[in-house]
């Protein structure tokens, strides 16, 4: 018996660790090829989004925006955010699927890593993140959203999109683990989301929130993610210099900073409270 | 002497006020089957849930080939399988996939990984279905394709909660048949069920838990020799009389017995005064005009067993009747005080 227990504790650990994500990671983005309408569904509503947004309050914001800003531009920063948020809500609804099904009960009885099952569903879910950002991307060009800035920018602001979509897949992750069943996972997500999403100047100018909002708008994470993709996307025409309605936009280096500083915090809290939900589940 | 596949000593778990497991006691010697046998929530989950390492227990020891289920949680991981009570499959990888999945897991090179999948989907009939996804399986495949998944890497002891629930009644016949060739082959087996028939055919030993404790243990015939001789087992015509026929019968056994208000069915326990009780019930049914459609003297099932040892039926449906004064609670406590002595 011992004999067999020292093979077990042979190195190799990494390496099994490695190919228990590759595998658990492989296992999810299975489901979205097998599932393509998983994908379509959650790309139509920001699609939604896009479409309302600019062509319902776009005639008003055109006229309110400086000159060289057309609302289109000054949106989609906010939509890619919104949608890299809203994208990693399948995480959760997947953990609590696995849950439900027995399957987390299967791996866990397996001598896999106790990391893996977590590992390798935030990581598809974040492929998936990623390929819907290129979707919106796309459907932005159509409706007649350009950069104004250069490529280095605007792939800094893709990586910082999907970047923030994978700390949001942790945030999922410990809900799926907590709620335990699709539906609390699904209400409880946009009931917290929400708020955070559309109080935050992914959608309008902080100078149009009524002034007792505007503390929260400003500190609010999503504000900073929204802005630095803004200042990446926009440059120069989106700074306190170019209108009093951008009075709050802080610089470039600030705002990096910031978002890296909340980005990271997510993350780390975040991914410390599933973990721990998991071992305990 | 070869040491036990499952040893358990004074396993107890808490989920808050409630005693799931009130310290039980397993022994079960490697290549044999062990049946834990109870109603819902006696605790058999939660005992596979300790013994393969998905909850840690609040006081006791258990140790699985060899190895402690706390202390040695990771090793002990690569010795067992587990088929829990659903099915967990991926609904939408493929059976071949499943399995593939479950060897890579336990870190089978990949090659080796898809050999023992295509081999456990030959042997449980589902190579024509090797290449559709687990969502188009019937419940009966997805059970067969569960316990594939569970000796993906060939388990020294295997676990088995619950097997054939929720199975229609040919798919757990083809079940018992898959449970028995891999007993036949020597792996151990830890076996929950619900169903005496599935115990009585599959276990090697049985150990019956209610409310959290082993309240009784032996093989079927052990077990059935504990209600002590034979059985009157009797039916009347009309059912809306079998209440009145009960009342009249019961007592003429040592220690109560049960009715079947749906059935009509009334069983009692006689000893060895099997005869004479039989004609005894006879005369006062009969004197009373209630028409039996049936009586005779049987063997004790496992039925009777469970029964006489928890003071209710196995599953729902029928009500026991203590003899006088029809206390269930005594009752089971008496019982139960009768089992350990």
């Amino acid at each position: 018996m011992s004999a067999i227990t020292e093979t077990l504790r042979q190195p190799g650990r990494l390496r099994s660790t490695v190919s228990d994500w590759w595998v658990l990671t492989w296992r999810n983005l299975l489901t979205y090829i097998r599932k393509p309408d998983l994908l379509v569904f959650s790309t139509i509503q920001p699609v939604m989004f896009v479409l309302l947004f600019v062509f319902v309050f776009g005639g008003t914001f055109d006229r309110i925006l400086p000159p060289g800003v057309p609302y289109v531009d000054f949106l989609m920063p906010g939509i890619f955010v919104q949608t890299a948020i809203f994208a990693s809500t399948q995480t959760g609804v997947g953990l609590a699927d696995d849950l439900q099904k027995g399957l987390i009960d299967r791996f866990r009885s397996l001598p896999m890593a106790r990391s893996a099952v977590l590992a390798g569903r935030t990581a598809a879910d974040t492929v998936s993140v990623t390929v819907q950002t290129v979707l919106m991307l796309i459907v932005a060009y159509l409706v007649g959203y350009r950069l104004h800035e250069g490529t280095a920018e605007a792939l800094l602001a893709f990586v910082g999109v999907v970047s923030v979509g994978y700390a949001f897949t942790w945030v999922s992750a410990f809900a799926g683990l907590s709620l335990k069943t699709i539906e609390a996972v699904q209400a409880a997500l946009f009931t917290i989301v929400f708020p955070f999403v559309f109080v935050s100047t992914a959608f309008v100018p902080l100078a149009t929130f009524p002034s007792w909002l505007k503390p929260f708008v400003e500190h609010n994470p999503v504000t900073i993610w929204v802005d630095t993709v803004r200042v990446l996307t926009l440059g120069e025409l989106y700074s306190s210099e170019t209108s009093k309605l951008f009075a709050h936009v802080q610089s470039l280096g600030t705002l990096m900073w910031l978002s890296v500083l909340w980005f990271s915090g997510f993350l780390a809290f975040f991914s410390f409270l599933g973990v721990r939900r998991y071992r305990k589940t | 002497m070869s040491e036990p596949a499952i040893l358990v000593e004074g396993l107890v778990k808490r989920y808050g006020k409630v005693v799931a497991l009130d310290g039980i006691d397993l022994h079960v010697p490697p290549a044999t089957v062990l049946g834990l046998l109870g109603p819902n929530g006696a605790g058999k989950t939660t005992a596979v849930r300790i013994l393969t390492t998905l909850l840690r227990p609040d006081a006791g020891k258990a140790t699985v080939a060899g190895l402690d289920v706390v202390r040695q949680a990771e090793e002990l991981r690569h010795v067992i399988g587990l088929a829990g009570q659903n099915a967990a499959v991926d609904e939408n990888l493929t059976g071949l996939e499943n399995l593939e999945m479950v060897g890579r897991l336990y870190h089978v090179p990949a090659a080796e990984a898809r050999r023992r999948g295509e081999e456990l989907l030959e042997r449980f009939e589902l190579t024509a279905a090797a290449n559709r996804t687990a969502k188009t399986y019937s419940g009966g495949m997805r059970r067969r394709l569960d316990l594939g998944a569970s000796l993906v890497g060939r388990p020294q002891v295997l676990f088995l909660d619950e097997p054939t629930t929720g199975l229609d009644p040919r798919s757990r016949l083809e079940m018992w048949d898959i449970i028995r060739e891999l007993v036949n082959e020597g792996t151990t087996l830890l076996l929950t069920t619900q169903y005496l028939e599935e115990a009585d055919r599959l276990a090697d030993k049985i150990a019956v838990i209610d409310l959290g404790k082993v309240i009784a243990e032996g093989t079927s015939d052990e077990l059935k020799a504990r209600v002590g001789g034979e059985v009157l087992a009797l039916r009347v015509a009309d059912r809306e009389r079998a209440a009145e026929a009960a009342g009249e019968v019961l007592g003429l056994g040592p220690g109560g017995g049960n009715v079947d208000n749906n059935t009509g069915e009334i069983t009692i326990p006689v000893g060895s005064e099997g005869t004479a009780i039989l004609t005894e019930a006879v005369r006062r049914l009969d004197s009373q005009g209630i028409r039996l459609a049936d009586i005779g003297l049987r063997r004790p099932t496992l039925d009777d067993v469970f029964l006489a040892l928890t003071g209710h039926a196995a599953e729902g449906g029928s009500e026991d009747w203590a003899s006088e004064d029809g206390d269930r609670s005594k009752k089971r406590k008496r019982d139960k005080e009768r089992a350990r002595t």
